[in-house]
């Protein structure tokens, strides 16, 4: 039912990271494969590298890297950790429901 | 070491902490190598030497609702007001207008803290149901967030509560784990001085076993619920590198935050008076020493019910007044009203020193807060009022709201209130037995500088008051047992009957007098009695002797009239025979007859 209804919608993803390390490179290609073998939608990612905006981290309560922020559609989901558990990525962004 | 002592609290710390300094030797002093930062916490300075561990995290643990929070904010501010360090609160529980609200409620304005830029709150929110963990991660954000708060206000402290929120928001414990060790490490090379607070655990210290990351120094909370009253308690488990007190404090959050006792804490470093006050009784300033109480001690007035205790308080406070000092009275048993109203019958115009504003009542009710809660408020009392002098009636009523050794820990903490700042102090202790003191025997005698002992003897029908100096400490005092009385002149102490049949009062002493009276009076009859009867054998002879005197004289008139008639009847008879003779011419006869008649008369 929601990869029906997901299919047409737009997706707005933040991924928060740590600084240009390797992690974060991984954490961001994993998102974007994910992205682009299961959304059918439009997508956009967004790297934001908090060292450069520490601000941030409070602002949009992150306290682990990388943290992934499914602005849109609504509701707001978080995921963290590097995205290699592509399962997880896909329930955590309700593109999936967990006993699928 | 930190010796910043200026604070706006009260003077009781300031001594204490004046105490550690000095380092006296024998007394605990904190390790030189230690350099230690005030949390400006009052008592937990005293009892840690100087506060926590500067440059390293402390670990504060306890259950729920027993002060954690309010330790980690106090930290905070205090070193943000009080030492000129600027703190980061991160909050994991509650968020930050909640927070606002909880301490505004103790006279913290957290935001115009915030808007001075001497603090940052942060609230890490964590929930769980919307967190999906995807792979590794680290807590660098949080980091990068901590990092971000610290740089804005050059800040040299940092509070996280409860930081073990992060085990119940996230799955991977050991990379937690590994994040906290390196979390504190960060934190102690950026020389942060931090509270850390956890939740008590079942069988270890913390319920995610901070205490084995955080070795440095940790302080266990608790909080214990007799009788329906809270009794929160500190203990500092351990403290590397440094001296500190061993025992579990007591403490209370209090209208301006948590407050601790470190009531087993000897301080010798009170500047004891020589001035002595009057008790305001003349004849009880002479039975000690003539001049009265020292100026700063502690005076006991025992009694049963009914024995004056209140009266002979009440002296004191005109007595006090009189000479321009404040008086603080803390009631527990009668009001303002009944206390001016009862004294007045024994002379007393006290209200006349409370509209001068040097008396001032506080009439509480001992059931009313806790133990410790009572010491706040007359703390609280004390600190507004700066008397030189205090009351308290009765401090027996405490016992309605804890058990001998909690009183006697509370008392011995008032007391020492008391001393420190030298104020004498006049309690009054209702006992139920009577003759011998038990209730106050027991439990404070040891802080008590003079004790007065007042009894109701009851004996033959009446009711005698009487007073003994139990103790009074560093004076000759006088051990005699008085009676006393009162009238609405005062109280007038009497010498007592003191005779072989021992000591007594009342009547039974007038009688006891009146039979001595008798007994002097006896006897002296008895001496006129010997005396009258010794003059009536003396008059008795006399008069015998008159009379047979009389008698004799009678007796001797009436031989001697005999001898006379027997002469007379001798000479007519020579005369008749004379003149016979003569008749008869016989002249010799004659001469010779003549001459015997004339020696008969020689």
């Amino acid at each position: 039912m929601k990869q029906d209804t997901s299919k047409q919608e737009t997706w707005d993803l933040k991924i928060y990271v740590a600084g240009e390390t390797e992690k974060s490179r991984k954490a961001v290609a994993n998102l974007r494969k994910v992205c682009s073998e299961h959304l059918k939608g439009e997508c956009h990612i967004e790297v934001v590298d908090l060292v450069k905006n520490p601000r941030l981290a409070a602002e949009e309560q992150i306290f682990a890297v990388p943290t992934v922020i499914r602005k849109l559609p609504e509701p707001l989901k978080r995921l963290i950790g590097d995205m290699s558990a592509t399962e997880h990525v896909l329930v955590g962004l309700d593109i999936k429901t967990k006993n699928s | 070491m930190s010796k910043d002592g200026s604070t706006s609290r009260g003077r009781g710390r300031k001594t204490v902490a004046g105490g550690t300094a000095s380092g006296k030797s024998g007394a605990p002093v904190s390790l030189r190598g230690v350099e230690k930062a005030m949390t400006g916490i009052r008592g937990l300075d005293d009892v840690t030497y100087g506060g926590l561990p500067r440059g390293r995290p402390t670990l504060v643990a306890g259950g729920a609702g027993c002060g954690k929070t309010m330790f980690a904010m106090e930290f905070i501010v205090h070193g943000a007001v009080d030492y000129g360090e600027p703190g980061v609160f991160i909050t994991f529980e509650e968020n930050a207008s909640d927070l606002k609200k909880n301490f505004a409620s103790i006279g913290y304005d957290l935001d115009r803290l915030v808007e001075e830029r001497k603090i940052v709150i942060d609230h890490v929110f964590i929930d769980r149901n919307m967190i999906m963990e995807t792979g590794e991660y680290d807590l660098d954000a949080l980091f990068i967030r901590l990092g971000y708060a610290i740089d804005s206000i050059g800040a040299k402290r940092v509070s996280l509560d409860t930081i073990e929120v992060l085990f119940s928001g996230l799955s991977n414990h050991a990379l937690l784990r590994a994040e906290l060790v390196r979390l504190f490490r960060w934190l102690k090379e950026r020389g942060i001085t931090a509270v850390v607070t956890g939740e008590k655990g079942a069988e270890q210290l913390t319920r995610y076993g901070l205490e084995e990351y955080i070795a440095d120094c940790v302080i266990f909370l608790d909080s214990r619920v007799t009788e329906q009253i809270v009794t929160r308690r500190l203990r500092i488990v351990k403290y590397r590198g440094s001296t500190h007190g061993m025992d579990e404090y007591p403490f209370i959050i209090g209208g301006d935050g948590i407050i601790i006792f470190p009531i087993t804490s000897i301080r010798t470093d009170y500047k004891l008076s020589r001035e002595r006050v009057s008790s305001g009784i003349e004849k009880l300033d002479l039975m000690l020493d003539g001049k009265g109480f020292f100026r700063g001690s502690s005076i006991l007035y025992t009694g049963t019910a009914g024995t004056g205790k209140t009266s002979f308080a009440a002296y004191y406070v005109d007595a006090a007044c009189r000479r321009g000092e404040c008086c603080l009275y803390i009631a527990f048993e009668e009001t303002e009203d009944q206390i001016v109203r009862n004294m007045k019958s024994i002379g007393l115009d006290l209200d006349r020193w409370v509209k001068k504003g040097l008396l001032k009542f506080y009439v509480t009710r001992p059931a009313l807060y806790g133990l410790e809660m009572h010491i706040v408020l007359i703390e609280d009392q004390l600190r507004r009022f700066q008397p030189q002098n205090m009351v308290m009636d009765p401090i027996s009523d405490f016992t309605s709201i804890g058990g001998g050794k909690e009183v006697k820990s509370m008392l011995t903490r008032l007391q020492d209130i008391m001393k420190s700042q030298g104020i004498t102090a006049i309690y009054t202790d209702l006992i139920t037995g009577d003759i011998r003191p038990k209730t106050s025997e027991v439990y404070i005698s040891s802080i008590i500088d003079t004790w007065i002992m007042l009894r109701n003897i009851e004996f033959n029908g009446e009711r005698s008051r009487s007073l003994v100096l139990i103790k009074s400490r560093g004076m000759p005092h006088s051990n005699q047992i008085r009676e006393f009385l009162f009238s609405s002149h005062g109280v007038d102490l009497v010498s007592p009957y003191i005779g072989p049949g021992g000591v007594l009062l009342g009547s039974s002493k007038v009688v006891q007098e009146m039979k001595d009276n008798a007994q002097i009076l006896g006897l002296r009859r008895e001496l006129q009695t010997s005396r009258d009867a010794l003059e009536e054998k003396r008059r008795e002879f006399g008069s015998r002797m008159e009379a047979f005197k009389a008698q004799f004289n009678v007796e001797q008139n009436e031989l001697m009239k005999n001898v006379e008639k027997a002469e007379q009847d001798l000479n007519v008879t020579i005369k008749d025979r004379e003149v016979m003779g003569q008749e008869r011419k016989s002249d010799t006869t004659k001469t010779g007859i003549t001459k015997r008649s004339g020696g008969e008369d020689a």
